[in-house]
């Protein structure tokens, strides 16, 4: 396995959501939680799961299945929760399994407008493709702007 | 050389002393003949200006200059304290507090230069030149006391209060004090190297405390050919006659001795001719003003703080009430251990723990403890500005600035407060022909007090204005839709008061720059229920009104009712609690649509939690329903919960920033397993 660290390389972090590859910039990857209890907390969208204690803090849980319209997959062995960290805003997002921390080159990051599907758009920063895999790069800052309904 | 490490604690410093400059100006101005008040001013202005300089921050250290040299002329008795001159310094401290602010922000000072406060400062300084030294001594009245011209001196020589103190003292430690005048050759050429030298050889034998003309005049050379100094020395004459003529160029010396008999005489002299001068300066006036004078530095240096401190980052401060909590929550978790077998060994152990964590967070609480002086400080500077932008005359009396509050209710508090005194002096205190025709004093009273009291402190704002007319709310009310007429007869004064809190409420028909914009007491309302507190209002028209706000003394951990709603965990504060009880599901009635119990015959709203926060709904049909009786301010209200879990002591914790917008949550804490429980905002909740 050769692979070729070039300065335009970025690091991600591949999970699964409902059998689809995405990918989140390693930089605002905190940790990554094995399933723990989740409180609900009322007055919020449907993909906020709840809060969880993280080792004394408290962090919002986001549900990307629920976000993206995604078929809805069982809680197994496998299920993760990515906490990640941006501009001082600490969350976790629920993910079916983590895969691996892999490089994408610049040059292999497919801008979004060439993909279709409105809703997911604005989330999407692009797609990496990676040997004949496509892995759909999230865009954070599109997913801490979240409406509190009273 | 990189600045930016000492930013920081210049942007700290810096707001330090202007505060501290903002309060001894006003104190200054109520005295202006407070000379260490005076010299504390130029102190801290000249660090102000030091400061700046060596931060390359020249617009700022410019303008402090130009601070200082009035200050300088004050000193020295060329001008005097007036209501403009001091206006004129509060603009000063201002701009300065905005290039802080600038510094703060951007990291620079700016592009601002306040030319109009330059120049204003200038034209003040112009002025002395015009009025000469008799003139000012003959015209006002403030300043008579100070002035002293000696006419033991062929120059027009006159020393200011501490100067003379000194001379009197020297005096009577029987040394001797001289009034040198020197006469530099009239070939002299380097005049200023001249007067140097000897004023270096004047400072090996003696203390050099007044020289005409100043310095800085005879540095630049600005004096013809020759200068008087006064000295105290331990010498005796001939020594300085013969020291000094023997520098070069040297043409005369008079040397002459200053008795303080001699200054009494001069004194009585001057008394006598003027005819307006208390009795105070006469014989006695060394002795009395003395202690006088004593008193004065021994209250300014009382109200300075000199404990030992350290500046710590509040930042760092959180991190350590952070782990405090941590602490806490395992101590709980401990507690609550099944598993473990309870030995009485075990049992002292945790004992000790739980004495241990308590007395932790009480020590941490109090270092996060802060006195509500750093807030009511800048009170006395705002109402001057207020008095004078109204025309009225006002007096602020504040009490109990060191009662302490957490800092994070002290960031907090400042805003509603502001708005509670400008509304005072706005809405409350009358005009003063107003206050003349109802027999009132023309001054108004603003009591401004702080207290604790119990798990509480109480901040009150009193006044003795025209108090509120409820007539006048109450036809308001009405107007505003927000009562119809038949209701309003059957207000009480709480009910009708109730109203002033409600959004866009303003009796006022006049809307001043101050207030009446009907946005007001509803932000000083949410804000207070927002830190836990309550506002009260007592008030008696003609008399004046009170506005108490009651804030709890801490945020961080609370004692709390734990419930469940379902299978749900939820936090109540325990000091919103009145009482638990059972009802019967039978007992609850309709009025109107709203559920309501009757405790003790008085009308208790029921308000199911379960069904605001979308609980999903029990499926047991319990016999007995459970009420939490809450109080929001007076009134009273049933949450109906399933089942009581118990009191804890929980940590407060903040939902973050993405889920802080919900108002029915007033946060969330973690329970002793490590789940994480709601906590319930009683006032939102409430009806």
């Amino acid at each position: 396995m050769s692979e070729a660290v070039a300065l335009n390389t970025t690091q991600f972090v591949v999970f699964v959501l409902s059998n689809e590859e995405y990918g989140l910039d390693i930089q605002i990857v905190n940790t990554i939680e094995k399933m723990i209890p989740i409180t609900r907390v009322p007055k919020t969208p449907t993909y906020i799961k709840g809060v969880i204690n993280l080792r004394g803090d408290i962090a919002p849980i986001m549900d990307l299945r629920e976000r993206f319209d995604l078929p809805h997959s069982e809680e197994t062995e496998e299920t993760r929760i990515i906490i990640v960290k941006f501009e001082e805003i600490q969350f976790g997002i629920i993910v079916d399994e983590v895969k691996e921390v892999i490089n994408i080159c610049e040059d292999n990051i497919e801008s979004i407008t060439s993909l279709g599907n409105e809703g997911l758009m604005e989330n999407i920063l692009g797609a990496g493709k990676v040997d004949d895999r496509v892995i759909t790069l999230l865009n954070i800052e599109k997913l801490v702007n979240i409406s509190i309904k009273e | 050389m990189d600045m930016s490490q000492y930013l920081e604690i210049f942007i700290e410093e810096s707001k330090e002393h202007l505060q501290g400059l903002n309060q001894s100006l006003l104190q200054l101005e109520k005295n202006p003949q407070d000379v260490p008040m005076l010299n504390e001013i130029f102190r801290v202005a000249h660090t102000l200006k030091g400061m700046a300089g060596t931060m390359g921050f020249n617009k700022m250290a410019k303008l402090t200059h130009d601070m200082e040299n009035v200050l300088h002329a004050l000193r020295s008795n060329e001008i005097k304290v007036s209501t403009d001159m001091v206006d004129l310094m509060f603009k000063c401290l201002d701009a300065l507090d905005s290039y802080v602010n600038e510094v703060i922000t951007k990291g620079s000072e700016g592009n601002e230069e306040y030319t109009d406060i330059i120049n204003g400062l200038d034209n003040i300084l112009k002025k002395k030149i015009d009025n000469t030294p008799i003139k000012v001594a003959t015209g006002d009245k403030n300043l008579q006391n100070e002035e002293k011209p000696s006419n033991l001196s062929t120059l027009n020589f006159k020393m200011n209060q501490y100067e003379q103190n000194l001379v009197n003292k020297a005096v009577e430690m029987a040394m001797n004090v001289y009034k040198i005048t020197i006469v530099l050759n009239k070939g002299c050429v380097l005049k200023s190297a001249r007067s140097f030298i000897i004023f270096q050889t004047l400072e090996r034998y003696s203390e050099i405390i007044k020289s005409e003309p100043r310095v800085e005049d005879i540095e630049d050379e600005k004096f013809d050919f020759e200068f008087t100094v006064i000295v105290i020395s331990k010498k005796d004459e001939e020594t300085f006659q013969k020291e000094i003529t023997s520098i070069a160029e040297v043409e005369e010396v008079i040397i002459s001795t200053i008795h303080a008999s001699n200054f009494q005489t001069v004194q009585e002299v001057i008394a006598q001719e003027t005819e307006q001068k208390t009795e105070q300066i006469g014989e006695n006036q060394p002795e009395e003003s003395e202690p006088e004078n004593h008193k004065a530095v021994q209250t300014s240096k009382s109200n300075m703080k000199t404990g030992k401190t350290v500046r710590v980052d509040i930042d760092r401060l959180d991190v350590l009430m952070n782990l405090v909590s941590e602490l806490i929550i395992i101590k709980t978790r401990l507690e609550g251990l099944d598993e473990i077998e309870r030995t009485q060994n075990y049992n002292e152990v945790i004992e000790y723990f739980e004495r241990v964590t308590t007395s932790l967070h009480d020590a941490v609480m109090k270092v996060r403890m802060v006195p509500v002086e750093t807030v009511f400080n800048r009170f006395p500077r705002m109402l001057r500005d207020i008095s004078r932008s109204l025309g009225k005359e006002l007096e602020l009396n504040m009490s109990g600035e060191e009662t302490e509050l957490d800092r994070t209710v002290i960031d907090e508090i400042g805003d509603p407060l502001i708005h509670l005194l400008r509304n005072s002096a706005d809405h409350g205190i009358e005009s003063v022909e107003k206050r003349k025709e109802t027999g009132k004093s023309e001054v108004g009273h603003i009591n401004l007090r702080a207290y604790q009291d119990g798990n509480n402190v109480i901040i009150e704002v009193e006044d003795d204005g025209r108090g509120i007319d409820l007539e006048k709310v109450k036809k308001k009310a009405i107007e505003k839709g927000f009562v119809n007429k038949d209701v309003a007869k059957n207000l009480s004064q709480k009910d009708i008061i109730d109203f002033l809190f409600k959004p866009s409420f303003s009796t006022t028909e006049k809307i001043t720059d101050l207030s009446g914009r009907g946005v007001g007491l509803d932000v000083v309302k949410t804000k207070i229920e927002a830190l836990g507190g309550v506002v009260e209002v007592d008030t008696e028209a003609g008399k004046g009104s009170k506005f108490i706000i009651r804030l709890p003394l801490t945020l961080a951990i609370i004692q709390a009712l734990l419930v469940q709603i379902n299978e749900e965990k939820y936090a109540l504060p325990l000091n919103t609690i009145r009482e638990i009880i059972k009802v019967k599901p039978e007992d609850i009635k309709q009025v109107q649509k709203q559920e309501i119990i009757l405790l003790r015959n008085i009308i208790v709203p029921i308000i199911r939690v379960g069904d605001i926060l979308d609980v999903p709904p029990s499926q047991k049909n319990n016999k007995l329903l459970t009420v939490v009786i809450v109080k929001k301010g007076e009134k009273l209200s049933g949450f109906l919960v399933d089942n009581l879990i118990g009191q804890h002591e929980i940590v407060i914790k903040s939902l973050g920033k993405l889920l802080g917008g919900i108002r029915t949550i007033a946060g969330a804490t973690i329970l002793g397993d490590g789940n994480v429980a709601l906590i319930l905002d009683v006032n939102s909740l409430a009806v």
